[in-house]
C-alpha cells in the first residue's frame, strides 16, 4: 500500500470532502496562500480557490465565532487553529458557542463545525506552545474531541469528523505531521466514539492517544524482547469516551496503564483510572498507574522538556511496577 | 420614503405588544413564576421593531440576552416566548434557553445569547454563509452599549470589512453597561465612531422614533445587501434596570423621566393620530387586542408542562443514545 505523510492525510481527507460537498470551506491563519503554517493544506487553495479557502488575520475569537455563525447557517466550516495553544483565545465561542447552541435552542441549531489544528508540545517551544488541552474540551458536553495518533486514522476520523453534525475538535501533533504511513487510496471512514485494540496482548493493557502513542509502540517492542505481552488500544476519541473497550480489556489483562500528555489532575487518565475502578474493581491485580507530564509548565531547555513530558523510561518503569 | 398607513398601525401595535409583554413579564417574575436572569426591553421597542418593517423575511436577526422583544417583533406569538420565560416545553426553546436564549429558526431570529459581545463574531458568519451562498438577504446584529469595549466586536467589525459581508451592526445605546454608564466605560461616548478605525460606514438614529429607525435601515439595507458592512448605534433608553433585580441606583429619576416624556410608543401613537392615520377608536381596539394577548400568553404559559431530562438529553447531541448522556 502507498505511505503518506500525515499532513497528506489530512489534506486529502479535507479535499475529498470539500470535493463533495460544497458548503464545506477551510478558514484560518495561513491556510490559503501559505499553504498552511504545517502544509496540511498544501494545493488547497489552487484547487478549491479563494472562496472556500480563506485566510484569516491573527484574530482566533472572530474566526472561530464566524465559522461557528456560518454553521448555523447552513455552511459547514473547518476552522484551523495554527495550534490549540492559541484557541484560549477563541475558547469563549468554542464553549459558549458551539457546544451550546444546539440546547440553548432547544435542538433548533445545530453546528457542523470542526476545529481543527495541532496540540501540545513539539521540542523546546517554550510553556506557552507545549500545551495539551484535550481534557479542557472533552470536559465540556457538546463537544466531541478526535485524536488520531497515524495518517491511516487521521484521515478516515477527519472525514468522520467533517460529516458530524455537531462541533469536532480534531488535534492534531507538529511531530506528526512528517510521520509517514500506509492510507489506502480507496474511500473509507473511521467511525467517531470507537476505540481500537491496535495489538491484542495478554499481560497489560496500555491506553493512549495521538502523539505519545509512538512512545507506546516503542515501550511494547522493547517488553515484547522481554516477552511481557502488551495489549495497545488507541482511544481515537476522547469524548465520547470508548470506556468500554477498555473495561473490556483490563477483565482480559487485569492490569492497566494509561500514556497521556497532559498535566496530571483531572486528566483524560483520572477518569479512565476513575471508570475502571468502578466497573472492574475485581478485576484488577494492580493498581492503576498514570503516566502524565509532570505537574509543571514545560520548561523550554532541551535538557528538560523528555524529562518532563511521558518518556519511555517512565512508562517502563510503570508497567514493571504493576506486573 | 412613504410609509403605507398599516404600517404606523403595526408598529404601534407591535411595540405595544412587546412593552406589556415586558410589564407583565415582570409581574410574572415577581410572582416567581419566572425564575433565573431577567432583562427587560421597556424603552427599546422601537430599536427592534423598526428594523423589522425595514427588512425581509429571509433576513436574518441575532443579538445578546435582552432577547424577549426580537422573536415578539419577528411575528412569533408571544405565547411561546413567555412559555419560554416559564421554562415550559412548548417555549421557543423548548425551556432549554429561558429568558437569554430565545431562539426561532422558523423567524431567521439566531438568537439570544448570554456572553457580552459573543453573538457579534456569530452574526459576521451568518453573513458570510449569506454571501457565500449568494443570497442578497442580510443579518442584522444587535448588541448593547457594553458590548463594544469587546474584543469579539473589533474582530468582527474587521473580519466583516475584510470579506467584505452583508452585515448591519447595530448598537442598542441605552447608555448603560449594566450599573456602568457610557462615560464610565471609555473615553470615546460616540459609539458609531468605532467604526473608523476600520473604514466602516458609520451612523447614528434616534431609537425612540419607530420610523427614524424604518426609514434608516431601509436605506442602508440596500447597500449593506452588496456586501458593505455598516455600523448602526441606535440611542435608545431602558426604563427598567439591568435585570429586574436592579434598582438602577446608580442613575438620576430625573433621566428616567426625561426619557419617559419621549417615549416610543407615545411618540408613534401621537403621530398615527395626527396623521390621521388612525383615530382614538382604532387605537383603543389595538390596545384591547394586545391585552388580551398577553392574558392569552400567560394562561398558555402557565398551562403548559415542563420538559422532562429526556428532552434536554436530546437537545446535546444529534446521536441521542449515548450511554454517558443518561448515567
Amino acid at each position: 500500500m502507498r505511505q503518506i505523510q500525515f499532513r497528506e492525510a489530512i489534506k486529502e481527507a479535507m479535499s475529498e470532502e470539500m470535493r463533495r460537498d460544497k458548503s464545506i470551506f477551510l478558514m484560518g491563519e495561513e491556510v490559503a496562500e501559505y499553504d498552511g503554517a504545517y502544509k496540511a493544506s498544501q494545493g488547497m487553495l489552487k484547487e478549491f480557490g479563494s472562496k472556500r479557502v480563506i485566510d484569516t488575520p491573527i484574530s482566533e475569537l472572530g474566526f472561530a465565532g464566524l465559522g461557528i455563525g456560518a454553521s448555523m447557517n447552513d455552511l459547514r466550516p473547518i476552522i484551523e487553529f495554527m495550534t490549540f495553544n492559541f484557541s484560549l483565545v477563541a475558547i469563549d465561542q468554542v464553549i459558549n458557542s458551539a457546544a451550546k447552541m444546539s440546547i440553548m435552542s432547544g435542538g433548533q441549531y445545530t453546528i457542523p463545525i470542526v476545529f481543527r489544528g495541532p496540540t501540545g508540545s513539539a521540542g523546546s517551544l517554550g510553556s506557552q506552545h507545549s500545551q495539551n488541552f484535550e481534557n479542557w474540551y472533552a470536559n465540556c458536553p457538546g463537544l466531541k474531541v478526535v485524536v488520531p495518533s497515524n495518517p491511516h486514522d487521521a484521515k478516515g476520523l477527519l472525514k468522520s469528523s467533517i460529516r458530524d453534525n455537531d462541533p469536532v475538535i480534531f488535534m492534531e501533533s507538529e511531530q506528526m505531521y512528517g510521520d509517514k504511513g500506509e492510507v489506502s487510496e480507496e474511500e473509507y471512514l473511521i467511525p467517531i466514539g470507537k476505540a481500537i485494540i491496535k495489538k491484542a496482548g495478554k499481560d497489560i493493557t496500555i491506553v493512549s492517544f495521538g502523539k505519545v502513542m509512538k512512545l507506546v509502540w516503542q515501550v511494547s517492542e522493547i517488553l515484547a524482547k522481554e516477552n511481557i505481552d502488551i495489549e495497545v488500544i488507541d482511544l481515537h476519541t476522547i469524548r465520547p469516551l470508548d470506556i468500554e473497550t477498555i473495561i473490556e480489556s483490563v477483565k482480559k489483562t487485569n492490569r492497566l496503564v494509561i500514556v497521556e500528555e497532559a498535566w496530571p489532575l483531572a486528566s483524560i487518565a483520572s477518569e479512565i483510572a476513575y471508570q475502571v475502578q468502578k466497573n472492574a474493581f475485581d478485576y484488577l491485580d494492580a493498581p492503576i498507574k498514570k503516566i502524565n507530564n509532570l505537574d509543571i509548565p514545560l520548561p523550554f531547555s532541551p535538557a528538560l522538556v523528555e524529562e518532563v513530558l511521558p518518556n519511555i523510561k517512565r512508562i517502563l518503569e510503570a508497567v514493571k511496577s504493576v506486573l | 420614503m412613504n410609509i403605507p398607513k398599516n404600517v404606523y398601525l403595526k408598529w404601534y401595535e407591535s411595540m405595544l405588544l412587546i412593552r406589556k409583554f415586558e410589564i407583565r413579564a415582570a409581574q410574572m417574575y415577581g410572582q416567581q413564576k419566572i425564575k433565573g436572569f431577567c432583562h427587560l426591553y421597556n424603552g427599546q421597542e422601537a430599536c427592534i421593531v423598526g428594523a423589522v418593517s425595514a427588512l425581509t423575511k429571509n433576513d436574518k436577526f441575532i443579538t445578546a440576552y435582552r432577547d424577549h422583544a426580537h422573536p415578539i417583533a419577528l411575528g412569533i406569538h408571544p405565547k411561546y416566548v413567555m412559555a419560554e420565560l416559564f421554562g415550559k416545553i412548548t417555549g421557543v426553546s423548548k425551556g432549554m434557553g429561558g429568558s437569554m436564549h430565545m431562539f426561532s429558526k422558523e423567524k431567521n431570529f439566531l438568537g439570544g445569547h448570554g456572553i457580552v459581545g459573543g453573538q457579534i463574531p456569530l452574526g459576521v458568519g451568518i453573513a458570510f454563509a449569506e454571501k457565500y451562498k449568494k443570497t442578497k438577504n442580510l443579518c442584522i446584529t444587535y448588541m448593547g452599549d457594553g458590548a463594544v469595549r469587546q474584543g469579539a466586536f473589533h474582530e468582527s467589525l474587521n473580519l466583516a470589512m475584510l470579506y467584505k459581508l452583508p452585515i448591519i451592526f447595530a448598537i442598542e445605546n441605552n447608555g448603560y453597561a449594566m450599573g456602568t454608564s457610557v462615560q464610565r466605560s471609555s473615553n470615546v461616548t460616540d459609539l458609531y465612531k468605532l467604526g473608523a478605525s476600520y473604514d466602516m460606514e458609520s451612523l447614528v438614529v434616534d431609537g425612540l422614533k419607530v420610523d427614524e429607525v424604518h426609514k434608516t435601515i431601509t436605506k442602508i439595507a440596500k447597500k449593506v445587501r452588496t456586501g458593505i458592512p455598516i455600523l448602526l448605534e441606535i440611542k435608545t433608553y431602558r426604563y427598567k434596570g439591568h435585570s429586574v433585580s436592579d434598582p438602577a441606583n446608580y442613575r438620576d429619576k430625573k433621566e428616567l423621566e426625561k426619557f419617559q416624556k419621549k417615549d416610543s410608543i407615545e411618540y408613534i401613537k401621537a403621530l398615527i393620530l395626527k396623521k390621521k392615520i388612525g383615530s382614538e377608536k382604532e387605537i383603543e381596539k389595538i390596545d384591547n387586542k394586545v391585552t388580551n394577548t398577553i392574558k392569552e400568553s400567560i394562561e398558555f404559559a402557565d398551562k403548559s408542562e415542563f420538559p422532562k431530562l429526556e428532552d434536554a438529553i436530546n437537545c446535546v447531541y444529534e446521536q441521542k443514545d449515548y450511554k454517558f448522556l443518561k448515567e
